[in-house]
């Protein structure tokens, strides 16, 4: 028999029970949607993250100012700003591994343009900031020196300001916008960066020098004009965080002149890891979507097992009629096993659309970005293939082992 | 054509093992059937009519003795080799007819071809041809199921020919079917057995057996009675019951 009549005869078979074949189908289809659409979010899902970890910029320490103790009472961390700006010149100095250390003031102010207002974050950062977040400006300059230790009245802001001050389509590149009832003018316009790790907009903030932040925003009283709240650091590509992490902490210790017994007036927490930490685990999330996916196409390759089996029973007399008319064994085995493969082919190829369409609408109303890997498809669509050759060989055997007068006579 | 038997038995003998107990279903059984003839073979069940079908149908391989085919020795054979024999030289006529329930007349006529390896065009063509000797030309797309019982085994007859086969055997061919389209299908095997078909069929009626020129019958495996006769036409026997029925119908 030819392989086009093979298909023809087996498509048939398929036709002459319906709602049987759907529903064995409906197995596979089940099975492939689930691995198509568990490994699109998952895949989306390491995406995002990856991007996020990149948006974060690579290589990234953050210190963050110790806690104080006052009266015995623990203060959290950052409630005293035990880092200078004289630290972070230390560091870039003082640990070749280092490429950049800018100090950090973090506060939240209003920020009048025109007659709209918008609350948002103000970042208070020292020269080398946007080359340390890996920031581009998607217009205007970044701070000149003098601005930065001058405390110039300039202002850097990030995309979700822009759309809320100016709305589309305006350049706001040399507007002038007032900070708390103080007057900046707009240098530039921050490249997006989507959400953070948290989920929270990295877009929704304006960045101003760190000694006009002290000054003009957060209405420094502090005693020490020099003092931040915190300090990125990056590191080298290919050095040792850790490493650099170890001798961030020593030339720290020193320049606060901490004796062994006192605890570290800091924090060291690299934001590198923190992320891959997150990264590993979307991963394992991925690989358990995949495997409970994986387990249901099983299951589904089972049910196509099942029904063989049954339709071989019901056809015995047919499988004998063809033996008596000079079926040979492989023609009655290839008839069983294309039917099981149609089925499950078939029922694979509903599966993709099913799966390729669901991805789309989980990253539709979830929200959830997915993302659709054409190999994963093939594989699916091949595995679901497999599964009919392999759950469909124990029934197609059966088949063509049959006795033909057994057969004739079975009723 | 050479003058050598079409089948030729010697010392066929078929023992089954059930459990601990053997069945011998047929004892040493020699025989031998030309070219051209019409043989019923008859019996009561356990006779072994049955396995001696199975054994020249090429169904079955012997347990001891020898079984010539058309000039082919049938004896440890594998399943294939044995198919594709009964694929050349035997067409199977059965009491249930075994249709394929969905396919029409024509595909299940094409059949045997399909395992031949004939391609469309000419299956296409001999399975017409076939259903043209039965007369059922004009029904080829028709399904069994839109079959009347006397048709459907017409199909099936079809069906046995399609590859020209040197046997045509027929098991109890008229056992689910009606007096007068029994008489049709006799008829039809006595037209084909005057073209120079071979007919051998497996019955238990003697009104079937007086339509065959030889009648062989088997008790407890052995062959007990082998004898020619003149047989009875059937085409004249169904002109009569036609005449009876136009009687009582008026």
């Amino acid at each position: 028999m030819s392989p086009v009549e093979a298909l023809r005869s087996a498509l048939d078979a398929l036709r002459a029970n319906v709602l049987r074949s759907a529903l064995t189908m409906l197995g596979i289809i089940i099975g492939v949607t689930a691995v198509i659409v568990m490994v699109a979010v998952g895949s989306g899902a390491r995406a995002k993250v990856m991007q996020q970890i990149q948006s974060l910029g690579s290589n990234l320490i953050i210190v963050v100012s110790g806690s104080m103790t006052s009266g015995g009472v623990r203060m959290g961390v950052g409630s005293r700003w035990s880092l200078s700006e004289e630290d972070g010149a230390a560091l870039a100095r003082d640990v070749p591994s280092i490429q950049v250390a800018v100090g950090t003031v973090r506060g939240s102010a209003q920020i009048v343009a025109g007659n709209t207002n918008w609350s948002t974050v103000v970042l208070g950062v020292g020269p080398g900031y946007l080359e340390a977040r890996d920031w581009e400006l998607a217009a205007g300059r970044d701070f000149t020196a003098q601005e930065f230790s001058g405390a110039g009245k300039v202002i850097l802001l990030g995309e979700t300001v822009v759309k809320n001050l100016f709305g589309e389509g305006v350049d706001p590149v040399g507007q002038i916008i007032r900070v708390r009832a103080t007057p900046f003018t707009v240098t530039g316009v921050l490249a997006r960066k989507g959400q953070n790790t948290q989920g929270q907009d990295q877009d929704d903030v304006v960045v101003v020098p760190v000694a006009t932040a002290k000054q003009k925003v957060l209405g420094s009283s502090r005693a020490n004009a020099r003092a931040v709240a915190a300090m990125l650091v990056k590191v080298r590509d290919g050095e040792d965080m850790a490493d650099a992490e170890r001798q961030m902490r020593e030339v720290l210790r020193q320049r606060h002149r901490l004796t062994a017994a006192q605890d570290d007036d800091f924090w060291i927490r690299n934001l590198t890891e923190v992320a891959n930490t997150q990264l590993e685990s979307s991963k394992a999330l991925a690989l358990l979507l995949a495997a409970v996916a994986g387990v249901s196409l099983l299951v589904g390759g089972i049910g196509i097992m099942n029904i063989m089996l049954v339709s071989v029973t019901e056809r015995t007399r047919e499988i004998g009629l063809r033996l008596a008319v000079g079926a040979r064994r492989r023609d009655i085995l290839s008839q069983f096993l294309i039917e099981a493969t149609t089925l499950a082919a078939i029922g694979g190829a509903i599966g993709v659309v099913l799966g390729v369409g669901g991805s789309i609408i989980v990253a539709e109303l979830g929200g959830w970005p997915t993302l659709i890997n054409p190999e994963v498809v093939l594989a699916a669509v091949g595995f679901s293939a497999l599964i009919g050759v392999f759950f469909g060989f124990y029934p197609a055997q059966r088949a063509s082992h049959l006795d033909p007068i057994e057969a004739l006579r079975h009723e | 054509m050479d003058d050598a038997p079409l089948i030729e038995t010697r010392e066929l003998a078929k023992t089954y093992v059930m459990g601990d107990q053997r069945v011998r279903a047929l004892r040493r059984v020699t025989l031998s059937i030309a070219r051209g003839e019409f043989v019923a073979v008859m019996g009561p069940s356990g006779s072994g009519k049955s396995t001696f079908m199975n054994l020249i149908g090429c169904l079955d391989t012997p347990t001891k003795g020898e079984y010539r085919i058309d000039g082919e020795s049938v004896g440890g054979l594998s399943p294939d080799r044995l198919a594709e024999l009964r694929n050349r030289k035997i067409g199977f006529v059965f009491q249930s007819f075994n249709l394929l329930p969905r396919a029409t007349a024509l595909a299940n006529v094409s059949l045997p071809m399909l395992y031949a390896g004939a391609d469309r065009a000419t299956r296409a063509a001999r399975a017409q041809r076939a259903l043209d000797v039965v007369g059922l030309s004009a029904r080829m797309d028709h399904r069994p199921s839109q079959l009347s019982g006397g048709q459907q085994q017409r199909v099936a007859i079809a069906r046995a020919l399609v590859n020209a086969p040197a046997l045509l055997l027929a098991d109890e061919p008229t056992g689910a079917l009606d007096t007068r389209t029994s008489l049709e299908i006799m008829a039809l095997f006595q037209s084909l057995n005057k073209e120079g078909q071979t007919v051998v069929v497996v019955t238990h009626e003697p009104d079937v057996a007086e339509f065959a020129g030889r009648v062989v019958r088997f008790r407890d495996g052995k062959v007990v009675d082998d004898r020619r006769q003149t047989p009875r036409d059937a085409a004249t026997q169904l002109a009569a019951l036609g005449a009876e029925q136009a009687e009582e119908a008026a």
